[in-house]
């Protein structure tokens, strides 16, 4: 261990301070204390730190995401090849997704940590490790077949207008995730939505349907999967969203660690539930609904980018509400949201990306009227104040 | 009326290295000092010159904009050196000490039935007013205001932090007469643990027992929970030891700057309570350190960094040594792993171990990073203040903002678990500090 810090102190030498490559530090300390934690030493403040730091935090919710994302593999080979043979192997279907994701990865953190050095070099700050979660959130929210090139240009939008813009990590009003996902949602809508993109290779293939199950439902069909097939995520759709059971486990793992917010998630999914138990309730009122509306209010949390996007994208601090209250309020509207434009958007049956990124920007305004209530508080206290005060200091 | 306060949001940090219940006295220092820069925003005016006799009570120098405000010498000797720093500002005034003191005769005086004026001006001609502090701000009281009331609190949280009850039981009558005399400037409430067994019998105060984690024992928080400050009010804090300084004045007329250090963490070889004087030399109570160890002059979160030879500082009634942590970590980051690093958050296993007493060394543990992760800092403020909040309103100098969301109720201190809980490693002291000499500028 120590041969290999000597030999990075070696490396680094040329970027250290009044050195001719001080400029590009940032780069080079990315990748040091990716692998050395420095020995930087407390200089004013409170002596002693807590063993967290954003790295550790942020690295907690890739780990969180893994298991998803292996699922993810496995799900978008099996689901084209069962549709194409009878007998599906284990690794072959795990290869097939992995030949088709991996790239995907590759291609956003690639241009994501691209700008990301490019803009803390630019600006003297060190990298901020936001995007190791940020570059493994966007593909899994996407469709399988995406061109890597819209992929690239999505992944672009989302980090410079998305986040940079605003002034970088910590200062985004969007989730960046989501932002990349609009953009393409908006940008390439065929290669996006209806019902010949969530399964690889669909929109080649005659033999081979596309088609999620909100999208069925939204057709007037019945979808033809169980409750448990939901559950486990062997079914079509966006490589990361599909698994309920993987994303409880990577929410367990949040939640433990205190990494990811229990209040926004639980919220969330009450809110969810109740717009589902509203429009369940609407046939006993004399309206008649539709199948979207009559799917059963624990299917509506089961399918769909519902789970996924509360347990991975709602919770985002930088963009969620900040304060308790508000987390509950927040949690609360994207589950609403998410079921209610979901039912009701005709273009595209789903609703969470943009139920959170509506949330988002309403999130700072519930912060303020949660802390206006602070205010008030504190004011109301002013009424009996001591008067005697002589001097200003 | 007593009124039991619990404190539920907080962090007890639990660390190796406590102060053993013995108490010695120190080997006499052969200079002490007064640093100016212990007393917030008091620029000082030297009233003696180098080379002059002083007696403990001395006046050394006045505040240039509260000539009241008298700083005297803790001991009697000669003044050897101004040490002055950056645009010759005064950093310490070194005093020769004689090998024994001799004191300057104040008259004894019963704080009870004395003139409240004269009470006020004894405390100020002695130099015992750089004790009373003034919340908001944190800063030495002004004597023309009149504060709504002060606030003692009698015990400590603070990680090895010392025990109020063992420094004070021998000095519970120069106490009592110590909030006799605070008494009669303003209503005296008196903050201490709710296992608490020596303050029963005080009297003319009202009595708080207070429970809870750090930073139960912080004045700030009890304050506001008992009487908080509103915009244009006054609040004046004195520690606990302090009070018997007071005390002792009134009770033999002289100023008597005992000061009971308690030396405690890790790298401490002789963990005991030494009995000083005000402005000791450090390197006189825990002799010379070597470079791997830091000393605090106070506690972990809070104190100040000193070296071989500096002098402990005005108020602290505690020495720290802890590691330096100048080392590197190989994958640092890992969640799960590093678990004798104690940690708030659950991204490492130390809290499955809540009896564990950890040894902490001074890495930052971390890079500064922007703000990101929300919740950590409410859990650690027990408050109805929005940490997050009225940190962002510092830095931006956002004086209304700074009013509403309650800069008046802080002190530096009240943030010292926030600088240790962030992830992003922001200094929220430092913030709080700037902040608050902002509203001392713009509103004061």
């Amino acid at each position: 261990m120590e041969w290999i810090r000597t030999k990075l102190d070696k490396l680094r030498e040329p970027f250290n301070q009044g050195k001719k490559y001080e400029k590009f530090a940032p780069a080079i300390n990315a990748f040091d204390t990716l692998l050395f934690t420095p020995n930087h030493t407390t200089s004013k403040g409170a002596h002693i730190r807590d063993a967290v730091d954003l790295k550790r935090v942020m690295i907690t919710v890739v780990l969180a995401l893994v298991p998803v994302l292996l699922f993810g593999m496995w799900n978008t080979g099996y689901q084209y090849l069962s549709q194409i043979q009878a007998e599906v192997g284990f690794w072959e279907a795990f290869g097939h997704g992995a030949l088709k994701i991996l790239p995907m990865v590759v291609v956003s953190y690639a241009v994501g940590l691209g700008i990301e050095f490019a803009f803390a070099i630019f600006r003297g700050h060190e990298v901020n490790e936001g995007y190791l979660v940020t570059g493994l959130l966007i593909p899994m929210i996407m469709p399988v077949d995406l061109p890597l090139w819209m992929l690239a240009i999505s992944v672009v939008f989302a980090v410079l207008i998305g986040k940079e813009a605003f002034g970088g990590t910590g200062m985004n009003i969007l989730n960046p995730a989501l932002t990349a996902r609009a953009f393409a949602f908006f940008a390439y809508p065929t290669y996006m939505s209806g019902n010949q993109v969530w399964v690889s290779e669909a929109s080649n293939l005659d033999a081979v349907s596309g088609e999620t199950i909100l999208g069925t439902l939204a057709a007037g069909q019945q979808p033809e999967y169980s409750s448990m097939d939901m559950f486990l995520g062997i079914i079509p759709g966006s490589i990361g969203e599909t698994s309920m059971a993987l994303i409880l486990l990577g929410a367990l793992l949040l939640i433990f660690t205190k990494v990811g917010s229990w209040r926004i998630m639980l919220s969330c999914f009450i809110g969810a539930a109740v717009m589902g138990l509203i429009f369940n309730a609407l046939p006993s009122m004399g309206i008649a609904g539709n199948e979207l509306t009559n799917f059963p209010w624990y299917e509506h949390l089961l399918v769909g980018g519902l789970a996924f996007g509360i347990v991975y994208m709602a919770t985002d601090p930088v963009s969620a509400s900040q304060t308790t209250k508000g987390k509950w309020i927040y949690g609360f509207l994207i589950g609403f949201f998410s079921v209610m434009i979901r039912v009701f958007n005709p273009a595209y049956p789903e609703g969470v990306m943009l139920a959170i990124l509506l949330m988002n920007v309403f999130a700072p305004t519930i912060d303020h009227y949660v802390i206006q209530a602070s205010v008030s508080r504190r004011n109301k206290r002013k009424k009996g104040i001591n008067p005697q005060i002589n001097t200003a200091v | 009326m007593s009124k039991d306060i619990r404190i539920k949001k907080g962090h007890t940090l639990r660390l190796k290295g406590e102060t053993e219940k013995t108490c010695v006295d120190a080997p006499r220092s052969g200079t002490f000092a007064v640093k100016p820069p212990d007393f917030h925003s008091v620029i000082p005016k030297m009233v003696i010159k180098e080379g002059a006799r002083v007696e403990a009570g001395d006046e050394l120098f006045f505040s240039k904009y509260s000539e009241e405000v008298r700083f005297t010498s803790p001991v009697s000797g000669t003044l050897k050196e101004i040490k002055r720093g950056e645009k010759r500002r005064i950093m310490e005034v070194i005093i020769d000490a004689d090998p024994s003191d001799t004191y300057r005769e104040f008259g004894t005086m019963d704080p009870l039935s004395a003139d409240a004026e004269a009470v006020k001006n004894r405390i100020l001609e002695s130099g015992c007013w750089a004790f009373v502090n003034q919340r908001p701000y944190d800063i030495v009281a002004d004597p023309k205001d009149s504060p709504k009331a002060i606030f003692v609190s009698a015990f400590n949280t603070a990680p090895l932090s010392p025990d109020v009850e063992f420094i004070l039981k021998d000095k519970m009558d120069a106490f009592q007469a110590g909030l006799n005399a605070l008494g009669r400037m303003a209503k005296v409430h008196l903050c201490v643990a709710h296992d608490s067994s020596l303050f029963g019998t005080v009297k003319n105060v009202e009595l708080h027992k207070v429970s809870g984690p750090h930073p139960a024992s912080n004045v700030g928080v009890q304050i506001h929970h008992i009487d908080p400050i509103n915009m244009g009010e006054r609040v004046w804090t004195v520690k606990p030891e302090d009070v018997a300084i007071i005390g002792e004045l009134f009770m033999t007329g002289k100023y008597n700057a005992v000061r009971t250090i308690a030396v405690a963490g890790s790298e401490a070889e002789n963990r005991k309570y030494f009995r000083t004087k005000i402005g000791a030399n450090v390197t006189d109570i825990v002799g010379t350190v070597g470079n791997d160890v830091r000393i605090i002059s106070g506690d972990v979160l809070t104190g100040q960094k000193l070296t071989n030879g500096q002098y402990v500082g005005f108020f602290p009634n505690l020495i720290t040594l802890i590691p330096e942590g100048n080392k590197y970590r190989m994958f640092g980051w890992l969640p799960f792993t590093y678990n004798d690093i104690p940690s708030k958050s659950r991204t490492n296993l130390s809290w499955m171990f809540p009896k564990k007493k950890y040894t902490v060394n001074t890495n930052l543990h971390g890079e500064v990073r922007a703000l990101v992760v929300t919740g950590e800092m409410e859990e650690v403020m027990p408050m109805d203040i929005f940490p997050m909040q009225l940190i962002k309103a510092c830095m931006a100098g956002d004086i209304e903002k700074m009013e509403n969301l309650g800069i008046y109720e802080v002190a530096p201190e009240d943030f010292a678990l926030i600088d240790y809980v962030n992830t992003s490693k922001i200094e929220a002291q430092e913030i709080i500090r700037l902040g608050l000499d902002l509203m001392i500028t713009e509103v004061g």
